[in-house]
């Protein structure tokens, strides 16, 4: 049973409201435009598209502060340039250009950005978890109020290392804000073909931490939710379990044909889109006309071409430097 | 057929041969694999002899050393050899040492697939080749096949062995015999006389090596995509080499490779994985072992940088038949 489209109040002052709607505007320009750059050949490798999930990064990434910790999985394009990336580095870095975030090194799914304390895309399922636990306790033992937010898909929740991460955090009661993306896939298999207990939350929760479930489309349960949580991991309370329930209505990863699902099932979603569903609620109170939205649109459309031409007129890393950064510099202690 | 018909022909052919037989990983029942190679299977032989797992390495790995010594042979698929490492406790700790330990009152009679090896701009994380990795733990087989017909036989002969078998296929070859010529199109395995695949069973056993390439003046010790690397480097620069395919990298068939040193008396080593402890390390040390008197110049070690597997740089990581030519004749001068 698939609930009917968020709806209801927007609790938010229009520019506010706003500023959420332009993000996820600015992720899903972005990735249209990264699918077709693909489909030319001019990113390469893999390529995993958030579209349709676009409302839980614009969301829960705003609730963070600057000081707070991002770590993230290979689908972290909107995680990256909602937290602060510039879209030129993010495009660049897809480009595998020098110019990119992580200089052409890490592609599409190692965006890293020190500077926004993005620790990280990560190809590996689970890989970002224990390092996640680890960051949120370094900050503890220096007495640093950060909060660390650690994005995954519900695929990842079958890895011992999601166990072992959540038990040290418990355990060690870290301040660490696990933020479950569950599209009900992991590639071709569906939730209940992976997770003995599909309530993920009821698992969670077995490891003695905080849950709450929200609606992953609703870019205003978002936010709120990971408002608290975050808000009670920076109190001393512990590790926080957020689930959204989201979907995403791409492919897995470029090479995909989805037969794992009903075609009927993605349309289904598609009217629980974050963007038009967020949209008309905007239109509805008055705090958005479709000028405006398509001002938005306009200008998400305006910072895509911007970024590819960056990304274009970029350059490749030369190969002799390929062998910096593998071990610290010489001479150094 | 192309490598993964053939794979999945190996696969058919033991599940239809032996009730013990189960093939299980990620989205390889349902879905038949990122690949292909299961595909089909679970709808022939049912949900209890193929099927799908979560996303867990080590569960998968460990179920099936359990189901091993129980008497089972189960067949696991990791999706790319890139994501192994949380099931090398599984891999190492378990499965190796499993023989040895029980004093072989158990065994674990495993086989677990793994695509390897670059060119699909993968970078550092779905390209590797840690066939080293393998080869340095006692107790483990580690097989890469070069070619379809290979690769059904040595499937079929890892299904049937009592050891834990490490099967990497190199999955730039699955669709035809790329040479490291990247700009080029690949022949298809239709158009080559190793795409010619039996259908029903066959062996190439483990631990023997075969001369792909019969030549004279020097002789290459490669695996896998190298060995196509190796021939077309041959072709470039004219120079008459011998290829020795070893196919088992561990343990392997030490006399065809000595045999083929001793008539050149020059060697080649050639891999894609990194060089410092890679495969080649230990082809080099053998070589210098029982060849010295008959070596005419320095071994030759061409391979991947110490480096991860670059992203976007993937074709000047990759040692293509320039720079293994460049080591034929390297060889040839001294
Ligand atoms: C250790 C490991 N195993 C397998 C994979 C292959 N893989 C990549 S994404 C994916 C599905 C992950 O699903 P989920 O965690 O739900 O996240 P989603 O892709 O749906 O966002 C798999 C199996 C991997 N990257 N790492």
């Amino acid at each position: 049973m698939i609930a009917p489209p968020p709806a209801g109040p927007v609790p938010y002052e229009k520019d506010y409201a706003l500023a959420l709607l332009a993000d996820m505007l600015r992720i899903r320009r972005m990735e249209e435009k990264c699918a077709q750059a693909y489909g030319e050949g001019k990113i390469r490798g893999f390529l995993h598209l958030y579209i349709g999930e676009e409302a839980v990064a614009a969301g829960a990434v705003r609730a963070l502060k600057p000081e707070d910790n991002i770590v993230a999985t290979y689908r972290e394009h909107g995680h990256a340039l909602v937290r602060g990336v510039t879209m030129n580095s993010i495009m660049a870095e897809m480009y595998g250009k020098r110019e990119g975030c992580s200089r052409g090194r890490g592609g599409s799914m190692h965006l890293f950005d020190a500077g926004v304390r993005l620790y990280g895309g990560n190809a590996i399922v689970g890989g970002g978890l224990p390092v996640a636990v680890g960051l949120a306790l370094a900050a503890r033992m220096q007495d640093e109020a950060r909060v660390t937010a650690c994005f995954f898909g519900e695929g990842a929740m079958a890895e011992g290392a999601f166990h072992e991460s959540i038990n040290l955090a418990a355990l060690w009661r870290l301040p660490v804000l696990f933020c479950c993306e569950n599209n009900l896939y992991a590639m071709g298999t569906a939730l209940d073909r992976s997770e003995s207990q599909t309530d993920l939350c009821v698992k969670a929760a077995s490891y003695g931490v905080q849950t709450l479930k929200v609606d992953g489309q609703d870019v205003v349960a978002v936010h709120e939710a990971a408002q608290e949580a975050a808000r009670a991991v920076r109190a001393g309370g512990g590790p926080f379990f957020v689930e959204f329930q989201t979907y995403r209505f791409r492919a897995h990863s470029m090479f995909d044909a989805e037969l794992y699902r009903a075609k009927s099932e993605v349309e289904e979603w598609k009217k629980r889109g974050p963007l038009h569903t967020f949209s008309a609620r905007l239109k509805a109170e008055g705090k958005l006309t479709e000028e405006a939205f398509l001002a938005l649109d306009h200008e998400a459309n305006a910072e895509v071409e911007r970024a590819v031409a960056f990304a274009e007129a970029g350059s490749w890393e030369p190969v002799e430097d390929l062998l910096l950064d593998v071990h610290s510099p010489e001479g150094r202690p | 057929m192309t490598m993964i018909q053939a794979l999945r022909s190996a696969m058919d052919v033991m599940l239809e041969r032996d009730p013990n037989v189960v093939v299980y990983g990620q989205d390889v029942g349902y879905f038949g694999g990122v690949f292909r190679c299961t595909e089909g299977l679970q709808k022939k032989y049912g949900t209890s002899r193929v099927f799908d797992s979560p996303i867990s390495e080590g569960g998968i790995v460990g179920t099936a050393v359990g189901m091993g010594a129980y008497g089972l042979r189960p067949v696991v698929e990791i999706q790319f050899a890139d994501y192994f490492y949380p099931a090398s406790d599984q891999i190492v700790s378990e499965a190796a040492r499993l023989r040895y330990r029980s004093a072989g009152d158990f065994t674990a009679p495993i086989t677990i697939r793994m695509p390897c090896g670059g060119g699909i701009y993968g970078g550092q994380t779905h390209s590797q080749s840690p066939e080293a990795l393998f080869t340095h733990v006692c107790g483990l087989r580690t097989v890469m096949p070069s070619n379809p017909y290979d690769a059904k036989g040595l499937l079929i002969a890892a299904i049937e062995c009592d050891d834990p078998v490490i099967f990497l296929e190199p999955k730039r070859l699955y669709n035809g015999p790329f040479d490291g010529h990247h700009d080029k199109p690949v022949v298809p395995w239709s158009k080559h006389p190793l795409g010619e695949v039996p259908e029903g069973h066959y062996t190439v056993p483990l631990e023997s090596a075969k001369v792909f390439r019969a030549g004279t003046e020097l002789t290459v010790l490669a695996y896998g995509t190298m060995v196509f690397v190796a021939q077309a480097a041959a072709n470039e620069t004219g120079i008459d080499a011998e290829i020795i395919d070893l196919r088992s990298i561990w343990p392997l068939d030490l006399d065809t490779l000595v045999n083929s040193v001793k008539k050149t008396g020059r060697c080649v080593v050639v891999h894609e994985a990194t060089r410092t402890c890679g495969f080649g390390a230990e082809l080099t040390s053998l070589v210098q072992e029982h060849c010295f008197y008959h070596l005419e110049a320095p071994i030759e070690r061409v391979a991947g940088w110490d480096t991860p597997y670059p992203h976007a740089q993937e074709w000047d990581y990759f040692p293509g038949p320039a720079r293994v030519g460049a080591a034929f004749k390297r060889a040839m001068e001294k």
